[in-house]
């Protein structure tokens, strides 16, 4: 067998995982891979402004694909660059797979020149991690991290290699005998506890299907869209799962959480049954634990065992894949309805569509004429379709994107829902239309974020990555400036990013070789969205200058219940009508 | 709270210390103690870990510990059905006085005296935790002046072994 070089061999093994995309910066530790990767045929390796947008376009990529994303970085600096996207893809459970060169190993544990523990830095934030410093075990390392980060729940998987196993002589043999005594992802749901499901299901008055990130990470939508329709369930879309039942189908109750609509929010509140499928019961959904839907038995599906029972106990608690388990669940739901057991839900619907449509989602044009940022978004949607893919930073506008964006498919949504990294909409969606050339990707960012990752515009530029980036420029950090304007007493404290003043974003768009456009007016809105879209030789920046004080409703108070959501502000939901019940 | 006895059998790799210890931390679990060795398996060792919670945060730190890739199983022992040992190391002051006392103090627990010095004696003993802390107690009067102890290893009484299953599954 010929000799190679362990750095051969990792790109070899990348090759063989079936990467097509790397999406990393080169440095002194991990120089030797980079130079067979300039010879490979096919990986196309991007080379980003920073390791943290390598990282989120990991997220991106994997996301749209359904594959392991993957990032590569240097020792030290660069590898702790990458820990905040690892971080966000554990929180997301998103599957990646980071490279990262490391000192050699003589050097290991002296302090040398850009070292760094990231193997020790990244045990909590990685599914698993490795360190590898032969040559020779590269390829089980590769293949391992690549099973481990698409199966079971998926999450990031480190893996670190030493320079000098990059540079020694070896062979290589694929596929490697992979080593996981300890790793048995249970997929398969236990079928008693399905039955037991069944026969809670038909019994409930109040049932809600309390949809996560899982069903998408499963692959689960026609499967929930069967359930669903087969139950007449309502269903609520959690952050993470936004895209995984259609918004327009009439079940849809919304988004549940600290800014779900009220609909969504106070049927989990005044539910006796819930659905837990591929969720987490955060606390952004809960609220305050103790008094989130007070009256309800809870069927919780995931497939990690750790979170069931984590927040919430489980009457039925099922271990197992979502599709997998909502597959038997519909199977077993038919024959309770064979069997003349089938639930009814008239009396809940009445009162859910009473919620629904005293409380709709809304918001106000400002009086001064200036833009509304919700009126800006909810027409990015409206004119760009459910076929395109939005990826949003953290703040208010990753609210409104959640809120006035209608989303009818699974993987049109990314954000950052679990870690709430600013800045992750950029690099994201850079990676999704790495993912998913064929289709509109937009970011949409706020100016606060827009400042911490706008460096990988000129990645997308230099490599022909036409993203749209719809900035919601509201001169301030929205969202803080939200929480002090009701928590703080109106004190500013630290949140006027002055972005009116500094920078200028569309000098900046045409500094990066994008096209900057601005649009200040309702009337430019729906002109400047169709302009962008027809733009597809450079990436588009649309600097929307819109009104300061607009703020996300409806709201629950942090650590408060749920029961407490004011749709506006200071204005408390009525839960019962006389004649409800 | 009450203690718990957890027999973790993991893989022999770098760094699986870490991994469990960062977790325990990570979690909010204080360890009161760790025990870790080989087994009868090559690659596998056994940590013994005794923490004092409650029942649900148990759980929940054993479902998250078995989320470790090197984890391999998790069996937590119950106390009256395992054998269980600490092992102490003990340097008490004596002169002529007190000595034949603390000799008597010493076949009492059945324990060893390892090394006598003419101002002190160094007794070994091992025992359940209970039993090591009434050793203690009793020779807290003569003055101690250093003391080393293992954390507890435990083993389930009876012919089953806790790795029968997964070495069989493996």
């Amino acid at each position: 067998m010929t000799e190679i070089t362990g750095a051969q061999s990792l790109i070899q093994s990348l090759e063989s995982s079936g990467v097509d995309t790397v999406f990393g910066i080169p440095g002194g530790a991990i120089l030797p891979a980079y130079d067979p990767m300039m010879d490979s045929k096919k990986v196309r390796h991007i080379l980003v402004r920073h390791e943290q947008g390598a990282g989120h376009a990991a997220e991106g990529y994997a996301q749209v694909t359904g594959r392991v994303g993957v990032c590569m970085a240097t020792s030290g600096p660069g590898a702790t660059n990458l820990v905040t996207p690892i971080a966000d893809a554990h929180m997301d459970s998103v599957p990646m797979v980071a490279i990262t060169g490391q000192v050699p190993s003589n050097a290991i544990g002296t302090d040398a020149f850009q070292e760094a523990d990231i193997r020790g830095i990244t045990f909590p934030i990685t599914k698993h991690n490795y360190l590898v410093t032969k040559a020779d075990d590269i390829p089980r390392a590769i293949a391992e991290a690549f099973h481990l980060a698409l199966t079971g729940r998926p999450g990031p998987v480190l893996v670190d290699i030493s320079k000098d196993a990059l540079n020694a002589k070896t062979t290589f043999n694929w596929p490697p005998v992979m080593n996981l005594p300890g790793y048995h992802p249970t997929t398969k749901p236990n079928s008693k506890r399905v039955k037991e499901a069944a026969e809670r299901i038909v019994a409930a008055k109040k049932p809600v299907l309390y949809v996560g990130g899982g069903v998408i990470r499963s692959n689960a939508f026609k499967e929930l869209l069967q359930l669903a329709e087969l139950t007449q369930i309502p269903v609520v879309t959690t952050l993470m799962a936004r895209g995984a039942f259609p918004d327009s189908h009439p079940q849809h109750l919304g988004m549940p959480g600290m800014h779900g609509s009220v609909a969504a929010v106070g049927s989990l509140q005044q539910s006796d049954l819930l659905i837990a499928l591929g969720t987490r019961f955060d606390d952004r959904v809960t609220g305050q634990l103790s008094s989130f839907a007070p009256e309800a038995d809870v069927i919780h599906v995931d497939i990690d065992p750790a979170e069931i029972g984590k927040n919430r106990f489980a009457h039925v608690p099922i271990v197992g894949d979502a599709k997998e388990t909502i597959i038997e669940l519909v199977a077993a739901l038919k024959d309770e309805h064979k069997a003349g057991r089938t639930g009814n839900y008239e009396a809940w619907w009445a009162n859910l569509n009473r919620l629904r449509t005293e409380y709709p989602l809304g918001y106000d044009h400002p009086v001064d004429g200036s833009l509304s940022p919700q009126y800006v978004i909810e027409r990015i949607g409206a004119i760009t379709g459910p076929d395109a893919i939005y990826a949003a930073g953290v703040g208010q506008h990753q609210m409104w994107a959640a809120q006035f964006v209608k989303y009818e498919k699974p993987g049109t949504w990314l954000n950052s829902g679990g870690l709430g990294t600013m800045g992750y909409a950029i690099p994201a969606a850079m990676g999704a239309k790495v993912g998913a050339p064929d289709k509109d990707v937009w970011a949409i960012d706020g100016d606060g974020c827009f400042q911490m990752t706008n460096q990988e515009l000129a990645t997308c530029t230099i490599n022909n990555i036409p993203i749209k980036v719809g900035l919601i420029n509201n001169n301030a950090l929205g969202m803080v400036r939200q929480w002090q304007s009701l928590f703080y007493n109106n004190r500013y404290s630290n949140t006027d990013l002055n972005s009116n003043r500094v920078p200028d974003f569309v000098k900046l768009a045409d500094a990066y070789g994008c096209h900057g456009l601005r649009c200040e007016t309702r009337e430019e809105v729906d002109k400047t969205i169709e302009k962008a879209l027809g733009l597809n030789d450079a990436p588009v920046v649309i600097d929307f200058v819109v009104h300061k004080d607009a703020m996300v409703w409806p709201m629950v108070a942090a650590g408060m219940s749920n029961s407490e959501i004011k749709f506006a502000r200071d204005m408390a939901p009525q839960w019962m009508r006389s004649d409800d019940e | 709270m009450s203690r718990h006895t957890l027999s973790v059998l993991v893989e022999d790799q770098p760094g699986v210390l870490a991994r469990i210890a960062s977790l325990f931390a990570r979690r909010g679990f204080n360890i009161e103690s760790l025990a870790v060795g080989p087994t009868e398996t090559e690659g596998v060792s056994r940590m013994t870990i005794v923490v004092n919670v409650a029942e649900s945060p148990l759980e929940q730190v054993t479902k998250q510990l078995n989320k470790l890739i090197n984890v391999l199983k998790i069996v937590e022992l119950d106390n009256t059905a395992a054998v269980q040992r600490e092992l102490l190391l003990v340097k008490v002051k004596s002169d002529n006085n007190s000595r034949s006392a603390i000799l008597e103090t010493v076949s009492l627990f059945r324990a060893k005296v390892v090394d006598v010095a003419p101002d002190a004696i160094t007794i070994e003993a091992t025992g359940n935790h209970d039993k090591i802390q009434a050793l203690l107690k009793v020779l807290e009067e003569y003055g101690i002046k250093e003391l080393v102890q293992s954390g507890m290893v435990a083993i389930g009484r009876g012919a089953k072994a806790v790795s029968d299953r997964t070495l069989r599954s493996s």
